[in-house]
């Protein structure tokens, strides 16, 4: 890893000295504490993710700097949040709908506010987390966008991991038998899915272009095996990850000169 | 059942653990100690000292060695110290509604329950101004040598909270690990975590918040109208005759409607007749269940309550105000506290709603204090805090024990 570099960002934001965790390690506030793309995915040899814990679990822990403050937008049981807490000591707050989850998240010691996210995040101020993560969460709220906006409100940056629906796998399946496909990373029926905004990975940076999002880097799982996100991913990652933030208006001048 | 509000869980009617049952805290002694007098009179906020202060409370389970598993309970309007199992003196303190039923949080402290005495040591005090066993507007004026009646000074929760911690360090205990009370008990313990910030680890405040609404200012109001306008009021020195039990009952009648919820009276009542044909009466008497059921509550009320004690105790309850803490900044107030919060309210509690709760939990998130709100989804109004048991006893015992762990 050469010094000041994020090995991560895309090579036409690092000629140009566009990426932000690029400026971070600059800064001397790196994201990443220095270690290899290998540790920072919690990857071993070859990108195998270690057993139990779920990759983009691994790949939040690895990105989220110690001692930052984090808000779990739909937050679950508080499994990423207790870990978070006690590996990354960072001062963390979930958000849940699900009252059986909030207890959950109780006995893990975990603070949650139970409301829910369609009904936004008044009374949270702008930029008063560091990090806001909507983790494997869009796909099942009623107002995607408007969580995406409180996202970015609340939130210096954000993390957004999601399940491809336009996983090669799913459209084949879906092209073969004409019905709902389900998969290991979609594992519901048409009637019984939590999922009812389903999109892709071009879906979500059609989104962030749109918006003047800058995504400043992705990761991309499918077979078990994490990479950085590159573009042919859009169809053959089962499930990625996006580290997003808001562009100032001058940035996003800057950054978004051919789109 | 084509009514959607029946799809809401309803608990089943709970019996009593009699105080042989291994869940009770069996028979209880109520203890009561001097905490000011003429040397060391108790401040208050509205300027001026009062002396003797006796302080009646209850002690249940084992304080440990370090004296670091003190959960202190506080008691709301009508409430006091004695939360769980039977009372031993009820006969001798002429307490007789307590031979029929144990504490009123008895489903959620004992041995095994939420506040399990096994492991905790769970207290209670009777508040400053009410009328079991502290000094309130019924206790002998030193000055007068009768009942202080209306010479009572208007009392404070911060009041409150000031001589509770005289009784907490009378104790020896240096730190509570909890404190926990739902409506003017939460607003209790809320004040515990701002005026003894270092002294509070974890709080649970249950169907409260940082005041009380216009709705609620009205609703007290009227209450003390219906008891200060009973002929036999006699500006509150009705001591030694009768007793203004019509103002009284209807303050409590009122107060009841506050505590319950539409859907809940509707389940409870449905517009049924006394008569049981189901057919209009003709005649101004109680002829609904609904008039009857708070007709029993009012005279039940009389029986074990002090009118000035009512008077002073939802004085109390109007004036609380958390964010005087901070100038009359929430935020700002809220920046005192180093205490860890549990958060409840209740979707159908309109006297104290989930939306001010949610005032609350926001204001301490927005000063980076580990707070949890719940809302928990009830039919049954403000009550909810004392019937909701199953769905309140996993969040409070997995709060206790997260505060345990850390």
């Amino acid at each position: 890893m050469s010094k000041g570099r994020f090995p991560g960002c895309k090579p036409a934001f690092r000629d140009k000295n566009l990426c932000l965790i690029c400026d971070l390690i600059r800064e001397g506030q790196s994201p990443f504490e220095g270690k290899h793309q290998e540790e920072l995915t919690g990857l071993g040899e070859g990108g195998a993710a270690p057993k139990g814990i779920r990759w983009d679990h691994q790949a939040i822990c690895d990105i989220i700097p110690a001692g930052s403050s984090v808000l779990d937008l739909g937050c679950g049981d508080g499994e990423l949040l207790s870990r978070l807490i006690k590996d990354k000591g960072v001062q963390g707050q979930g958000v849940e709908k699900d009252v059986e989850r909030v207890v959950e998240c109780i006995a893990k010691g975990v603070p949650v506010y139970h409301a829910d996210l369609d009904e936004g995040l008044a009374g949270f101020p702008d930029g008063f987390f560091d990090y806001v993560l909507l983790e494997k969460t869009l796909q099942v709220v009623h107002k995607p966008l408007f969580v995406l906006e409180e996202m970015l409100r609340v939130g210096r940056a954000g993390i957004v991991s999601f399940p491809n629906f336009g996983h090669y796998g799913i459209i084949a399946s879906f092209v073969r038998t004409g019905r709902m496909p389900i998969t290991p990373v979609l594992p519901y029926r048409w009637h019984d899915t939590p999922n009812i905004h389903l999109f892709t990975v071009n879906d979500f940076l059609d989104w962030a272009r749109a918006r003047g999002v800058a995504v400043e880097h992705g990761l991309s799982s499918a077979d078990g095996r994490v990479r950085l996100f590159k573009e042919e991913d859009a169809l053959q990652a089962e499930e990625v990850l996006f580290v997003v933030s808001r562009l100032s208006k001058a940035k996003s001048k800057r950054r978004l000169p051919s789109s | 059942m084509s009514d959607p509000l029946n799809a809401l869980a309803e608990p089943k009617p709970k019996q009593y653990d009699g105080p042989d049952s291994p869940r009770s805290v069996g028979w209880t002694e109520p203890r009561r100690v001097r905490l000011a007098d003429e040397s060391n009179p108790l401040p208050l906020d509205c300027g001026e000292t009062i002396a003797p202060v006796d302080v009646e409370y209850e002690v249940y389970g084992e304080m440990n060695e370090n004296r670091d598993n003190v959960i202190l309970i506080l008691h709301a309007l009508s409430g006091d110290a004695h939360v769980a199992g039977w009372d031993a003196r009820a006969e001798e303190y002429g307490r007789l509604w307590r031979k029929t039923r144990p504490g009123w949080w008895d489903s959620m402290v004992g041995p095994g329950k939420a506040f399990d005495t096994r492991k905790y040591c769970v207290m209670c005090s009777n508040v400053l101004g009410s009328c079991y066993g502290t000094t309130g507007p019924s206790s002998i004026d030193p000055a007068t040598g009768h009942p202080y009646g209306l010479r009572f000074p208007v009392i404070t929760v911060g009041d409150w909270v000031r001589l509770q911690e005289r009784l907490v360090t009378h104790l020896g205990i240096e730190r509570l690990f909890a404190v926990a009370g739902g409506s003017l008990g939460g607003q209790q313990a809320l004040e515990w975590t701002l005026a003894y910030p270092e002294r509070v680890k974890l709080a649970i405040i249950l169907a409260s918040s940082v005041r009380l609404s216009d709705q609620g200012l009205a609703f007290n109001a009227v209450g003390r109208h219906a008891i200060i306008s009973d002929p036999d009021f006699k500006g509150g020195d009705y001591y030694g005759g009768p007793t203004p039990d019509r103002g009284l009952a209807i303050a409590r009648m009122l107060g009841h409607i506050t505590y319950l919820s539409e859907v809940s009276m509707r389940r409870k009542f449905g517009r049924r007749y006394r008569n049981g044909n189901n057919t209009p009466g003709f005649h101004l008497g109680i002829d609904f269940e609904v008039e009857n059921y708070l007709q029993h509550q009012g005279q039940a009320f009389v029986e074990r309550f002090d009118a000035n004690s009512y008077l002073y105790i939802s004085r109390a309850m109007d004036y609380y105000d958390a964010a005087q803490w901070g100038d009359g900044d929430l935020d700002k107030a809220c920046s005192r506290t180093v205490s860890k919060f549990l958060l409840v309210s209740f979707s159908s509690d309109w006297l104290y709603t989930p939306e001010q709760m949610k005032e609350l939990a926001l204001a301490l998130c927005r000063n980076r204090k580990p707070v949890t709100y719940v809302n928990i989804p009830s039919s049954y109004g403000h009550d909810a805090f004392l019937l909701e048991v199953e769905k309140l006893e996993p969040l409070i015992r997995f709060f206790l024990e997260g505060g345990s762990t850390r």
